[in-house]
């Protein structure tokens, strides 16, 4: 793009006050090669004082370190830059999403309901009050243009190592048209070089790998102190329960259904000839259930809260590839609309009540979840002439450890299909 | 280059040139620590008495009763802190009102955690405490009322003598937080009848980092920071001399004009209201209409968040607040107008526009120009603005 033909083309870019999203905003300024007219705006989306952990401990984003380092590199090149404070959408959107779903047994993608939910909604609402006709972040991915049908793709990053595709499979075609990844050609690699030359000071910083708002790691601590600090209440809902290995045989006890991920071994405090893992969780009998390695894996699943990119809508069976969580190697699978009515009543992990519409979709305009069981029939039947609700997956081979909650990306090549959220495994 | 126009002096001031010529000498040649024996000390220290006694002049205070600080939060503190501590054995009360600054409030909660009670008063509509509230409120352990003078967020200003009255009648100490007020009007400690009046220097063209809290004499206090004889051993540390020469400094100039800079921004600030108004629909004053320090508007535009209205008029180079500096980045609504009875949606939408020294019409014309498109697009987005 030439610096001359976009003279004042706003574009708002959200900035942790790491690496990526400096050289982002870098990139895309007048100072880089894009020219256009960069706002910077960082999110407070919590308090050390609220989530508990280290204040001093390095720059993640929401410290206070992330956000002097992003004012400075809006400051070098020339940019307005702005700290929004969003805590209490934080805290209704993303915060009470990842507490409901651990209550429910579940493993919530934090990241991926901040993306949709505060990124795509309520930021990009900010940024077009402010004039702005773009977002933008640092995430490893590419937007393409599909002139024959029009629709807007979302690819893999060119860095596979670094690829977050995983994380924007809830876009929507809106905010897929509105957003600039300029990063999504760059190898991380490329990235600090280029951050190093141009002499971002945010270029040697450190990665950050866990939750933001969970900075010691300890997700255990943060629902206890959480809880305790928000509803002593919801705390006392939270009871220690047997752990059973898949004969029902009582092996132990379990500190409370939350603390527990599917795939798990550490911290199970059972005396077995064998290593064990969770591998089942039933949050309505408050059971734990373990067994080997081996009881890990799957071969089908249901996900629900779906959103398509690539395609419409799913009408019919899909060869693709399918990506389970975020450190997942896609594999093969065919997927297929799927009605909840259609005999998949008593197969094991049907136990796991359904979740309903999660709090993050509640606005969204794609398809939703089934609400309750009890209507479930009717509307399954009324919706199953044109929108399935549900997709069924099935591998090609058994895959360890898929986790309901956890987030499933449809993949064809480098394009992302669409994606959703695993609700059960069938088989 | 684009035009800049500072429209937020509440928040703070640029130092007057003279200022800072007063100021820098004292940096270099006049650099003595003013409690040293040696004649560099005691260059420092004429020059930081002849402040004082300017800074008293100017409040027709003592020069005795003058204790320079680091600004209005701590003078703010010193005296809150100062007078509760100090006075425990004959009370453990204090009353303040809802719409202090932080420095206020949040030293009484403070004081709240360690035992003491705080009775925050309400106010009316305008943002007025109530005379017979403050009244009612006092009891025998009562040892300080505490009442600003000007509001910072809306400008009004509080009948503190007739409130100062009401408290010296029954022996209670009574200190006002003059620091938004002083520089833009007349403050003498008698007519006003406060035995503590803190002030703030970069307020009124002075350097930030220095201010004063004038203590009537006899007032009894505990000083918040100790090590020492300065300030009459009520305020310990190495006095920052330049910064208390350009306190008095600057003191002195605003007092040199200020009936006619009164006269000129309460003009401005007129004109533009009129200009807003005429050419914004639904623009609501916050605030009392007549008792209000001159350069201060704040304005409500209804159906747009204030923080949107702020982000945009700074892209175009324009500098205004929504409540305080202070609390700027909290969504909360300003304690100010909640506690005027101002819905949530209209305190969410309001702005501080906060004229001085370097503001001439021509900046009113320009932003009045600028705004109402602004307000219209942003109107527009709104979910809940209709016409």
């Amino acid at each position: 793009m030439n610096k001359k033909l976009m003279p004042s083309v706003r574009v708002v870019v959200a900035m942790s006050g790491g690496v990526d999203s400096s050289l982002a905003a870098f990139l895309l300024s007048e100072s880089g090669e894009k020219g256009f007219e960069v706002i910077g705006i960082t999110l407070k989306l919590w308090d050390y004082s609220e989530v508990g952990g280290d204040l001093y401990k390095d720059g993640r984003c929401c410290s206070l370190e992330a956000m002097n380092d992003a004012r400075n590199v809006c400051q070098k090149i020339g940019a307005p830059y702005y700290v929004l404070d969003f805590r209490e959408e934080f805290k209704d959107e993303v915060i009470s999403n990842f507490i409901n779903e651990y209550k429910k047994g579940r493993t919530p993608n934090p990241c991926i309901v901040c993306n949709t939910e505060i990124k795509w909604k309520l930021l990009w609402n900010k940024a077009k009050k402010l004039g702005a006709e773009y977002l933008a972040t640092g995430h490893y991915a590419r937007i393409k243009h599909s002139p024959e049908d029009g629709r807007f793709l979302l690819l893999k990053g060119a860095d596979p190592q670094k690829d977050q595709s995983y994380a924007l499979w809830g876009l929507s075609q809106e905010n897929l048209s509105k957003t600039i990844f300029p990063l999504g050609e760059l190898t991380k690699k490329e990235v600090r070089e280029l951050a190093r030359r141009y002499d971002l000071k945010t270029a040697f910083k450190e990665e950050s790998q866990e939750i933001c708002f969970v900075p010691d790691d300890d997700y255990e601590r943060f629902l206890r102190e959480w809880e305790d600090g928000y509803s002593a209440k919801d705390l006392s809902q939270i009871k220690s329960g047997p752990i059973y290995d898949l004969k029902k045989k009582k092996l132990g006890e379990h500190k409370g259904i939350p603390f527990y991920t599917v795939g798990q071994r550490r911290g199970l405090k059972i005396a077995a000839g064998k290593p064990l893992y969770v591998v089942k969780i039933d949050p309505e009998e408050n059971v734990i259930y373990v067994g080997e390695n081996k009881d890990l894996f799957r071969t089908t699943f249901v996900v629900s809260d779906l959103n398509w990119i690539y395609i419409p809508q799913l009408e019919d069976k899909m060869e693709c590839l399918v990506k389970i969580r975020y450190m997942h190697t896609p594999a093969k699978a065919v997927i297929s609309p799927h009605f909840e009515n259609v005999g998949t009543g008593l197969v094991e992990g049907s136990e796991i009540p359904l979740s309903g519409v999660p709090v993050r979709n509640k606005n969204r305009t794609t398809t939703r979840v089934v609400p309750t069981k009890s209507d479930a029939h009717k509307k399954n039947a009324r919706a199953s002439s044109c929108t399935p609700l549900k997709v069924l997956v099935e591998f090609e081979k058994p895959e360890r450890a898929i986790t309901p909650g956890q987030s499933a990306v449809f993949y064809e090549g480098e394009k992302v299909i669409g994606g959703g959220v695993i609700e059960k495994t069938l088989s | 280059m684009e035009r800049k126009i500072y429209l937020d002096h509440n928040a703070t001031t640029p130092v007057h040139p003279e200022v800072l010529e007063a100021m820098l000498p004292f940096y270099q040649e006049g650099f003595g620590n003013a409690s040293s024996i040696h004649s560099f000390g005691r260059e420092a220290k004429v020059a930081l008495e002849e402040s004082r006694e300017k800074v008293a002049r100017f409040l027709n205070a003592d020069p005795l009763e003058i204790y320079f600080t680091s600004g209005g939060t701590e003078s703010d503190n010193l005296a809150v802190k100062g007078v509760a501590w100090a006075n425990k054995k004959k009370g453990n009360h204090i009353i303040t009102s809802q719409i202090e600054h932080h420095a206020v409030l949040e030293s009484c909660k403070f004081l709240e955690k360690e035992g003491y009670e705080i009775t925050y008063l309400p106010v009316d509509r305008y943002g007025l405490v109530d005379h017979d509230e403050l009244k009612k409120s006092i009891k025998k352990e009562t040892v300080l009322v505490s009442i600003m003078h000007a509001n910072n967020e809306m400008g009004i200003i509080q009948p503190i003598a007739e409130l100062a009255g009401l408290a010296k009648e029954k022996g209670v100490y009574f200190h006002t937080d003059a620091v938004q007020s002083t520089g833009k009007m007349k403050i003498d400690v008698n007519e006003l009848n406060v035995d503590m009046l803190s002030l703030s220097a970069h307020k009124f063209y002075g350097p930030k980092g220095v201010g004063a809290l004038y203590i009537r004499r006899g007032v009894r206090l505990t000083p918040l920071a100790h090590g020492g004889h300065h300030e009459k051993s009520r305020r310990a540390g190495t006095e920052n001399v330049p910064g208390i020469v350009g306190l008095a400094k600057a003191l002195e100039i605003v007092h040199s004009d200020m009936q006619k800079e009164e006269r000129r921004l309460k003009s401005l600030t007129e004109t533009f209201f009129k200009k807003v108004t005429e050419r914004i629909p639904d623009v609501f004053l916050n605030g009392h209409p007549v008792l209000r320090i001159p350069n201060t508007l704040n304005l409500s535009f209804k159906g747009v968040e204030g923080e949107s209205i702020i982000l945009n008029l700074d892209l175009k180079g324009i500098g205004v607040a929504s409540g305080s500096a202070c609390t700027s980045g909290t969504l909360e609504p300003s304690h100010v107008l909640s506690a005027m009875g101002v819905p949530g949606d209209l305190a969410q939408s309001s702005l501080r526009f906060s004229f001085g020294r370097s503001n001439s019409i021509d900046d009113v014309d320009y932003v009045v120009q600028l705004l109402p498109e602004i307000i219209s697009k942003l109107r527009a987005m709104s979910p809940i603005y209709q016409k």
